[in-house]
Protein backbone atom coordinates (compact mmCIF):
# COMPACT_ATOMS: atom_id res chain seq x y z
CA UNK A 1 0.00 0.00 0.00
CA UNK A 2 1.67 3.18 -1.19
CA UNK A 3 1.86 6.19 1.06
CA UNK A 4 1.71 9.77 -0.10
CA UNK A 5 3.70 12.14 2.06
CA UNK A 6 3.82 15.91 1.70
CA UNK A 7 6.77 17.90 2.99
CA UNK A 8 5.44 21.34 3.76
CA UNK A 9 6.04 24.39 5.98
CA UNK A 10 4.34 27.55 4.83
CA UNK A 11 7.51 29.55 5.25
CA UNK A 12 10.23 29.38 2.64
CA UNK A 13 13.85 28.52 3.29
CA UNK A 14 13.30 26.28 6.29
CA UNK A 15 14.54 23.12 4.59
CA UNK A 16 11.62 21.52 2.72
CA UNK A 17 13.60 20.59 -0.36
CA UNK A 18 16.65 19.48 1.61
CA UNK A 19 14.42 17.36 3.82
CA UNK A 20 12.47 15.92 0.89
CA UNK A 21 15.72 14.82 -0.73
CA UNK A 22 17.16 13.44 2.51
CA UNK A 23 14.01 11.60 3.63
CA UNK A 24 13.41 10.24 0.13
CA UNK A 25 16.98 9.02 -0.22
CA UNK A 26 17.02 7.57 3.31
CA UNK A 27 13.84 5.59 2.62
CA UNK A 28 15.24 4.39 -0.70
CA UNK A 29 18.54 3.45 0.97
CA UNK A 30 16.58 1.06 3.15
CA UNK A 31 15.23 -0.62 0.03
CA UNK A 32 11.90 1.13 -0.39
CA UNK A 33 10.69 2.25 -3.80
CA UNK A 34 10.53 6.01 -3.54
CA UNK A 35 9.64 8.89 -5.82
CA UNK A 36 10.17 12.51 -4.84
CA UNK A 37 7.88 14.95 -6.65
CA UNK A 38 8.68 18.64 -6.99
CA UNK A 39 5.52 20.75 -6.80
CA UNK A 40 7.34 24.07 -6.87
CA UNK A 41 6.36 25.02 -10.40
CA UNK A 42 8.42 27.89 -11.75
CA UNK A 43 11.06 27.58 -9.03
CA UNK A 44 12.10 23.99 -9.26
CA UNK A 45 15.08 23.03 -7.15
CA UNK A 46 14.64 19.45 -6.04
CA UNK A 47 16.39 18.29 -9.23
CA UNK A 48 19.37 20.50 -8.38
CA UNK A 49 19.61 19.43 -4.76
CA UNK A 50 19.46 15.80 -5.92
CA UNK A 51 22.04 16.28 -8.66
CA UNK A 52 19.64 15.48 -11.49
CA UNK A 53 19.41 18.95 -13.02
CA UNK A 54 21.10 17.98 -16.27
CA UNK A 55 18.88 14.99 -16.84
CA UNK A 56 15.49 16.74 -16.86
CA UNK A 57 13.60 16.26 -20.12
CA UNK A 58 9.94 16.21 -19.16
CA UNK A 59 8.34 17.44 -15.97
CA UNK A 60 5.25 17.17 -13.78
CA UNK A 61 3.27 19.60 -15.93
CA UNK A 62 4.04 17.72 -19.13
CA UNK A 63 2.64 14.61 -17.46
CA UNK A 64 -0.35 16.43 -15.96
CA UNK A 65 -1.23 17.83 -19.38
CA UNK A 66 -0.68 14.55 -21.14
CA UNK A 67 2.29 15.74 -23.22
CA UNK A 68 4.53 13.05 -21.77
CA UNK A 69 4.09 9.66 -20.21
CA UNK A 70 4.91 9.35 -16.53
CA UNK A 71 7.70 6.86 -17.29
CA UNK A 72 9.32 9.40 -19.62
CA UNK A 73 9.38 12.12 -16.99
CA UNK A 74 10.66 10.04 -14.07
CA UNK A 75 14.40 10.32 -13.51
CA UNK A 76 16.05 7.34 -11.86
CA UNK A 77 18.70 8.29 -9.32
CA UNK A 78 22.16 7.08 -10.33
CA UNK A 79 23.29 6.25 -6.80
CA UNK A 80 20.22 4.60 -5.30
CA UNK A 81 18.33 2.58 -7.84
CA UNK A 82 15.04 2.53 -5.93
CA UNK A 83 14.91 6.35 -5.89
CA UNK A 84 13.24 8.40 -8.62
CA UNK A 85 12.50 12.07 -9.07
CA UNK A 86 9.66 13.79 -10.88
CA UNK A 87 10.82 17.36 -11.51
CA UNK A 88 8.70 20.49 -11.60
CA UNK A 89 8.51 22.72 -14.63
CA UNK A 90 10.82 25.69 -14.66
CA UNK A 91 9.08 27.72 -17.32
CA UNK A 92 5.39 27.08 -16.93
CA UNK A 93 2.90 28.86 -14.75
CA UNK A 94 1.63 27.12 -11.64
CA UNK A 95 -1.90 27.41 -13.01
CA UNK A 96 -0.96 24.71 -15.49
CA UNK A 97 -1.36 22.24 -12.61
CA UNK A 98 -4.98 21.11 -12.59
CA UNK A 99 -6.48 19.26 -9.64
CA UNK A 100 -7.71 16.46 -11.93
CA UNK A 101 -4.32 16.11 -13.61
CA UNK A 102 -2.50 16.00 -10.29
CA UNK A 103 -4.96 13.40 -8.98
CA UNK A 104 -4.30 11.21 -12.01
CA UNK A 105 -0.50 11.46 -11.66
CA UNK A 106 -0.59 10.72 -7.92
CA UNK A 107 -2.83 7.71 -8.57
CA UNK A 108 -0.36 6.38 -11.13
CA UNK A 109 2.59 6.98 -8.79
CA UNK A 110 0.83 5.12 -6.00
CA UNK A 111 0.79 2.02 -8.18
CA UNK A 112 4.52 2.18 -8.91
CA UNK A 113 6.07 3.20 -5.59
CA UNK A 114 5.98 2.49 -1.86
CA UNK A 115 6.43 6.16 -1.01
CA UNK A 116 5.37 9.23 -2.97
CA UNK A 117 7.00 12.27 -1.37
CA UNK A 118 5.69 15.65 -2.50
CA UNK A 119 7.93 18.67 -2.03
CA UNK A 120 5.55 21.59 -1.46
CA UNK A 121 6.27 25.13 -2.59
CA UNK A 122 6.37 27.79 0.12
CA UNK A 123 3.22 29.75 0.83
CA UNK A 124 -0.37 28.65 1.35
CA UNK A 125 -1.73 29.11 -2.14
CA UNK A 126 -2.65 26.88 -5.01
CA UNK A 127 0.69 25.12 -5.42
CA UNK A 128 0.97 24.30 -1.73
CA UNK A 129 -2.66 23.17 -1.59
CA UNK A 130 -2.25 20.86 -4.57
CA UNK A 131 0.93 19.40 -3.07
CA UNK A 132 -0.86 18.50 0.17
CA UNK A 133 -4.26 17.58 -1.24
CA UNK A 134 -3.67 13.84 -1.75
CA UNK A 135 -1.37 13.32 1.22
CA UNK A 136 -1.87 10.50 3.72
CA UNK A 137 0.85 11.94 5.90
CA UNK A 138 2.54 15.28 6.28
CA UNK A 139 5.96 16.34 7.46
CA UNK A 140 5.82 19.91 8.72
CA UNK A 141 9.31 21.37 8.50
CA UNK A 142 9.86 24.04 11.13
CA UNK A 143 12.82 26.11 12.29
CA UNK A 144 13.00 27.08 15.97
CA UNK A 145 12.13 30.64 15.07
CA UNK A 146 8.91 32.63 15.57
CA UNK A 147 7.87 33.24 11.95
CA UNK A 148 8.45 29.63 10.98
CA UNK A 149 6.42 28.33 13.94
CA UNK A 150 3.56 30.67 13.15
CA UNK A 151 3.47 29.60 9.50
CA UNK A 152 3.62 25.94 10.50
CA UNK A 153 0.55 26.52 12.65
CA UNK A 154 -1.31 27.85 9.61
CA UNK A 155 -0.21 24.89 7.51
CA UNK A 156 -1.33 22.42 10.19
CA UNK A 157 -4.74 24.10 10.11
CA UNK A 158 -4.87 23.68 6.34
CA UNK A 159 -3.84 20.03 6.52
CA UNK A 160 -6.80 19.46 8.83
CA UNK A 161 -9.28 21.29 6.64
CA UNK A 162 -8.43 21.48 2.94
CA UNK A 163 -6.94 18.07 2.12
CA UNK A 164 -8.81 15.20 0.51
CA UNK A 165 -8.60 13.16 3.72
CA UNK A 166 -9.91 16.05 5.81
CA UNK A 167 -12.83 16.49 3.44
CA UNK A 168 -13.69 12.80 3.79
CA UNK A 169 -13.59 13.19 7.55
CA UNK A 170 -10.40 11.13 7.79
CA UNK A 171 -7.26 11.96 9.70
CA UNK A 172 -4.02 12.99 8.11
CA UNK A 173 -0.91 11.97 10.06
CA UNK A 174 1.17 15.04 10.80
CA UNK A 175 4.78 14.98 11.93
CA UNK A 176 7.01 17.81 13.05
CA UNK A 177 10.54 17.95 11.67
CA UNK A 178 12.53 20.55 13.53
CA UNK A 179 15.42 21.69 11.35
CA UNK A 180 18.45 23.93 11.82
CA UNK A 181 18.32 23.23 15.52
CA UNK A 182 21.23 24.32 17.68
CA UNK A 183 21.06 22.48 21.02
CA UNK A 184 23.69 24.70 22.61
CA UNK A 185 21.80 27.90 21.80
CA UNK A 186 18.53 26.33 22.94
CA UNK A 187 20.17 25.37 26.24
CA UNK A 188 21.34 28.96 26.69
CA UNK A 189 17.81 30.24 26.15
CA UNK A 190 18.70 31.90 22.85
CA UNK A 191 16.58 29.63 20.69
CA UNK A 192 13.15 28.07 21.12
CA UNK A 193 13.55 24.64 22.64
CA UNK A 194 12.09 21.51 21.12
CA UNK A 195 9.59 21.30 23.99
CA UNK A 196 8.45 24.88 23.33
CA UNK A 197 7.77 24.20 19.65
CA UNK A 198 6.06 20.90 20.43
CA UNK A 199 3.87 22.49 23.04
CA UNK A 200 2.84 25.28 20.69
CA UNK A 201 2.18 23.16 17.60
CA UNK A 202 1.11 19.97 19.41
CA UNK A 203 1.90 17.45 16.69
CA UNK A 204 4.23 14.48 17.22
CA UNK A 205 7.94 14.93 16.66
CA UNK A 206 9.49 13.11 13.71
CA UNK A 207 13.02 14.30 14.29
CA UNK A 208 15.41 17.07 15.13
CA UNK A 209 17.89 17.95 12.43
CA UNK A 210 20.82 19.83 13.93
CA UNK A 211 22.27 22.84 12.15
CA UNK A 212 25.20 21.44 10.21
CA UNK A 213 27.76 22.35 7.58
CA UNK A 214 27.11 18.99 6.00
CA UNK A 215 23.74 20.16 4.66
CA UNK A 216 25.24 22.93 2.50
CA UNK A 217 28.06 20.66 1.45
CA UNK A 218 25.51 18.08 0.30
CA UNK A 219 23.56 20.56 -1.78
CA UNK A 220 26.81 21.89 -3.27
CA UNK A 221 27.52 18.35 -4.39
CA UNK A 222 23.99 17.69 -5.60
CA UNK A 223 23.51 14.84 -3.17
CA UNK A 224 20.97 14.22 -0.43
CA UNK A 225 22.92 14.53 2.83
CA UNK A 226 22.11 10.92 3.73
CA UNK A 227 24.13 9.91 0.66
CA UNK A 228 26.95 12.45 0.78
CA UNK A 229 27.78 11.71 4.41
CA UNK A 230 25.58 9.01 5.91
CA UNK A 231 27.24 9.12 9.32
CA UNK A 232 27.01 12.90 9.81
CA UNK A 233 24.72 14.26 12.51
CA UNK A 234 21.94 15.46 10.16
CA UNK A 235 22.02 12.19 8.24
CA UNK A 236 21.63 10.14 11.40
CA UNK A 237 18.68 12.33 12.34
CA UNK A 238 17.09 11.78 8.91
CA UNK A 239 17.63 8.02 9.10
CA UNK A 240 15.94 7.98 12.49
CA UNK A 241 13.09 10.12 11.16
CA UNK A 242 12.53 7.63 8.37
CA UNK A 243 12.32 4.75 10.83
CA UNK A 244 9.63 6.66 12.69
CA UNK A 245 7.79 7.24 9.41
CA UNK A 246 7.82 3.49 8.96
CA UNK A 247 6.12 3.14 12.31
CA UNK A 248 9.00 2.43 14.68
CA UNK A 249 8.95 4.03 18.10
CA UNK A 250 12.30 5.57 18.96
CA UNK A 251 13.39 8.10 21.52
CA UNK A 252 14.16 11.39 19.83
CA UNK A 253 17.65 12.73 20.36
CA UNK A 254 19.70 15.45 18.73
CA UNK A 255 22.61 13.75 16.99
CA UNK A 256 25.90 15.62 17.29
CA UNK A 257 29.00 15.55 15.11
CA UNK A 258 31.66 13.21 16.33
CA UNK A 259 34.63 15.52 16.13
CA UNK A 260 38.18 14.32 16.42
CA UNK A 261 40.98 16.33 17.97
CA UNK A 262 42.26 17.16 14.50
CA UNK A 263 38.91 18.67 13.45
CA UNK A 264 38.82 20.65 16.62
CA UNK A 265 42.32 22.07 16.16
CA UNK A 266 41.67 22.79 12.49
CA UNK A 267 38.46 24.64 13.22
CA UNK A 268 40.20 26.71 15.83
CA UNK A 269 42.97 27.74 13.49
CA UNK A 270 40.54 28.80 10.77
CA UNK A 271 38.16 30.68 13.03
CA UNK B 1 27.46 31.34 30.20
CA UNK B 2 24.31 31.56 32.26
CA UNK B 3 26.14 33.19 35.13
CA UNK B 4 27.52 35.71 32.64
CA UNK B 5 24.09 36.60 31.32
CA UNK B 6 22.74 36.94 34.82
CA UNK B 7 25.75 39.06 35.70
CA UNK B 8 24.96 41.50 32.94
CA UNK B 9 21.25 41.23 33.56
CA UNK B 10 20.40 40.35 29.97
CA UNK B 11 17.34 38.15 29.74
CA UNK B 12 17.29 35.20 27.42
CA UNK B 13 15.13 35.70 24.36
CA UNK B 14 13.68 32.25 23.74
CA UNK B 15 11.06 32.41 26.56
CA UNK B 16 9.90 35.74 25.13
CA UNK B 17 9.56 34.17 21.70
CA UNK B 18 7.55 31.31 23.19
CA UNK B 19 5.17 33.61 25.06
CA UNK B 20 4.63 35.86 22.03
CA UNK B 21 3.85 32.85 19.87
CA UNK B 22 1.45 31.37 22.37
CA UNK B 23 -0.58 34.57 22.57
CA UNK B 24 -0.52 35.18 18.83
CA UNK B 25 -1.52 31.65 17.88
CA UNK B 26 -4.29 31.51 20.45
CA UNK B 27 -5.82 34.46 18.60
CA UNK B 28 -5.13 33.18 15.11
CA UNK B 29 -6.64 29.80 15.90
CA UNK B 30 -9.73 31.45 17.38
CA UNK B 31 -10.76 32.04 13.82
CA UNK B 32 -9.92 33.92 10.74
CA UNK B 33 -13.16 35.86 11.16
CA UNK B 34 -11.45 37.84 13.92
CA UNK B 35 -9.96 40.43 11.62
CA UNK B 36 -13.29 40.70 9.83
CA UNK B 37 -15.02 41.23 13.15
CA UNK B 38 -12.76 44.16 13.95
CA UNK B 39 -13.42 45.72 10.56
CA UNK B 40 -17.15 45.26 11.01
CA UNK B 41 -17.17 46.69 14.52
CA UNK B 42 -15.23 49.67 13.31
CA UNK B 43 -17.59 50.26 10.41
CA UNK B 44 -20.78 49.97 12.46
CA UNK B 45 -19.57 52.06 15.37
CA UNK B 46 -18.60 54.82 12.98
CA UNK B 47 -21.95 54.57 11.27
CA UNK B 48 -23.78 55.19 14.54
CA UNK B 49 -21.62 58.16 15.38
CA UNK B 50 -21.99 59.64 11.92
CA UNK B 51 -25.73 59.66 12.38
CA UNK B 52 -25.27 62.34 14.99
CA UNK B 53 -22.14 64.22 14.04
CA UNK B 54 -19.97 64.56 11.01
CA UNK B 55 -16.70 62.74 11.49
CA UNK B 56 -13.57 63.28 9.47
CA UNK B 57 -12.19 59.86 8.46
CA UNK B 58 -8.64 61.08 9.07
CA UNK B 59 -9.53 61.90 12.65
CA UNK B 60 -10.41 58.34 13.51
CA UNK B 61 -7.75 56.12 15.04
CA UNK B 62 -8.23 52.45 15.60
CA UNK B 63 -5.89 50.38 17.67
CA UNK B 64 -5.92 46.75 18.57
CA UNK B 65 -4.02 45.08 21.38
CA UNK B 66 -4.30 41.34 21.60
CA UNK B 67 -3.45 40.15 25.08
CA UNK B 68 -3.27 36.72 26.67
CA UNK B 69 -6.54 36.97 28.56
CA UNK B 70 -8.26 39.90 26.96
CA UNK B 71 -8.04 41.99 23.81
CA UNK B 72 -8.65 45.67 23.53
CA UNK B 73 -10.15 47.49 20.60
CA UNK B 74 -9.58 51.17 20.92
CA UNK B 75 -11.46 53.57 18.69
CA UNK B 76 -10.40 57.14 19.06
CA UNK B 77 -12.61 59.68 17.34
CA UNK B 78 -11.94 63.34 17.32
CA UNK B 79 -15.33 65.00 17.68
CA UNK B 80 -15.36 68.42 16.12
CA UNK B 81 -16.49 71.20 18.36
CA UNK B 82 -19.88 72.62 17.60
CA UNK B 83 -19.27 75.66 15.48
CA UNK B 84 -19.71 78.80 17.55
CA UNK B 85 -22.52 80.96 16.35
CA UNK B 86 -21.31 83.56 13.91
CA UNK B 87 -20.48 86.72 15.70
CA UNK B 88 -22.28 89.75 14.69
CA UNK B 89 -20.34 92.90 15.08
Amino acid sequence: MAKVLVVTSGKGGVGKTTSTAALGAALAQTGKNVVVVDFDVGLRNLDLVMGAERRVVFDLINVVQGDAKLAQALIRDKRVETLSILPASQTRDKDALTPEGVARVIEELREKFDWVICDSPAGIERGAQLAMYHADQAVVVTNPEVSSVRDSDRIIGMLDSTTERAKKGEKIDKHLLLTRYDPARAARGEMLRTEDVLEILSIPLLGIIPESEEVLRASNLGMPVTLSNPTSAPSRAYFEAVRRLEGETLDVSVPTERKGLFDWLFKRSVA
Amino acid sequence: MSFLTSLFGRKTSAPIARDRLQILLAHERAGEGQSELIAKLQEEILEVIKRHISVDQDKVQIKMDRGAGVSMLEIDIEVPEAKPAAKTA
